[in-house]
């Protein structure tokens, strides 16, 4: 039994940065996936509407674990073998755009009716409606419950432990398994998650009321 | 009940317009021109369809029957290619103001000039500057609207549509959501505007500014109209008992 030492916070603190690349890969991958689903969704085009929400209910409908399984282990036995972070980064875009999409068209919807209809009269097709006018307030609206979403995909980048990813769930674990003492190190490994995330839920509550002013 | 004036120098005609909403028959044939320079006063109770007839005539309703040409381009029919011919000739005020909350008064004013009208960002600031001048807010050109008052905000509203030099400008009840004193400053831009020559169809509960601006008084009642005439004479001399009761409980 090896004693719990400075080798292995090294170690942690090591692991918690390719938490913090699989989040942020994560995220913008949600991100470009998810805005193109937030328009499709509020699109004129009901086939469209039908395919953005299909695809958001399937993927909310399922656990996060259950397709790092499918895009790890069922694309592998396909014959496309991916590497851990690629599978991982594949199954948190889909997941992640799925929410992010859901968020930003509620973010969309709120832009009041009214403004449509007085950029309609000032002549804008329904491209700059959207670029000029509408997105531009959804931004303002989508800002807080998009940085606490990030918070919630920071902490579910720990599934991607399960297929092997070194990340700092899976950190812990391989650390416990030389020392054992999961008590302290599971400890260290949550206010690892906790100083990557507290932040973030602060920055959403400060710009929650930030957007609150003057509304 | 459409009382055409059949003028040739009419710049919107509307003719046996029907407007349904599900069941619901909101305009139920209603007919009548304006002619170039006019101001019409659109009158009635809540729910007599003045609004709905506003909205079918500035392209944001389609209708089930009749038709409404302003300027010459037939309107009201969806995906109709006279639609982006009709934006440009026709300018709407809202009740509601309806300012883009997220850019200064300037940018309102300017976004449609530079977008839709394509013109550069130096000649789209100077038409603001202009009808900044003509509303009275100059002062305000770089505000935010949340920064202005109600009635500014609606002067705002009616520089922002008249940028675009339209032929008819629509105003929809924009004095509703005012207090008596800036209801006031409102109704003189409006005024204003008359005495120079603009085409203007109003939906108001103002009867006042109806005697002392409209030209034509329009009295709608359950989606017809119900009485039309020039405005000191309609108002003086009302012929339904409707619209006797009407003018008798706005005054």
């Amino acid at each position: 039994m090896i004693q719990l030492n400075a080798n292995h916070l090294v170690y942690l603190l090591e692991a918690a940065k390719w938490t913090v690349l699989l989040s942020l890969i994560a995220f913008a991958g949600g991100a470009l996936v998810g805005l193109p689903l937030a328009l499709l969704r509020v699109s004129k085009i009901r086939l469209l509407r039908l395919l953005a929400s299909g695809y958001i209910q399937l993927i909310q409908g399922t656990p996060l674990l259950i397709l790092l399984f499918l895009s790890y282990f069922g694309l592998g036995i396909m014959g496309y073998k991916l590497v851990p972070i690629v599978a991982a980064g594949l199954s948190l875009t889909l997941y992640a755009a799925a929410f992010l999409g859901e968020i930003w068209r509620g973010c969309i919807e709120a832009v009041p009716k009214t403004q449509w209809e007085a950029s309609d009269c000032l002549g804008l097709n329904r491209f700059q409606q959207y670029v000029y006018v509408v997105l531009p307030q959804s931004l303002r609206l989508a800002i807080p419950p998009t940085v606490g979403f990030m918070v919630q995909i920071v902490k579910n980048t720990s599934l991607a432990s399960v297929i092997g990813f070194v990340e700092l769930a899976r950190a812990g674990q391989i650390v416990n398994n030389s020392t054992f003492e999961p008590f302290a190190i599971f400890t260290i490994v949550g206010a690892i998650y906790f100083v990557l995330c507290y932040p973030l839920s602060l920055a959403a509550r400060a710009l929650e009321r930030k957007t609150n002013v003057g509304r | 009940m459409s009382a055409d004036k059949g003028s040739d120098d009419a710049i919107v005609r509307i003719s046996d317009v029907i407007k349904e909403f599900g069941a619901l028959r909101v305009l139920d044939g209603v007919g009548f021109d304006v002619a170039r320079g006019q101001t019409v006063a659109i009158v009635g109770r809540s729910g007599s369809g003045k609004s709905t007839l506003l909205r079918c005539i500035a392209g944001l309703e389609t209708v089930q029957g009749g038709t409404i040409e302003v300027c010459g381009h037939e309107v009201g029919r969806p995906g109709s290619a006279a639609r982006a011919q009709l934006r440009r000739d026709v300018g709407m005020v809202f009740q509601s103001y309806n300012l883009f909350p997220h850019l200064t008064v300037e940018r309102n004013i300017t976004l449609a000039l530079t977008l839709v009208k394509k013109q550069s960002r130096d000649a789209a600031r100077a038409q603001a500057a202009e009808v900044l001048r003509l509303v009275g807010l100059t002062d305000k050109i770089d505000s935010y609207p949340e920064q202005l008052s109600g009635g500014q905000q609606q002067r705002v509203a009616i520089a922002r549509s008249l940028a675009l030099s339209p032929q008819v400008m629509l105003f929809d009840e924009v004095t509703s959501a005012l207090d008596p004193e800036l209801t006031a400053e409102v109704l003189a831009v409006m005024e204003d505007l008359a005495r120079r020559g603009m085409t203007m169809i109003t939906v108001t509960h103002e009867m006042g500014f109806a005697r002392r601006v409209a030209d034509l008084v329009v009295f709608m009642h359950k989606g017809k109209v119900w009485e039309i005439g020039p405005a000191a004479e309609l108002l003086a001399k009302p012929r339904t008992p409707e619209f006797t009761q009407f003018v008798g409980s706005e005054l």
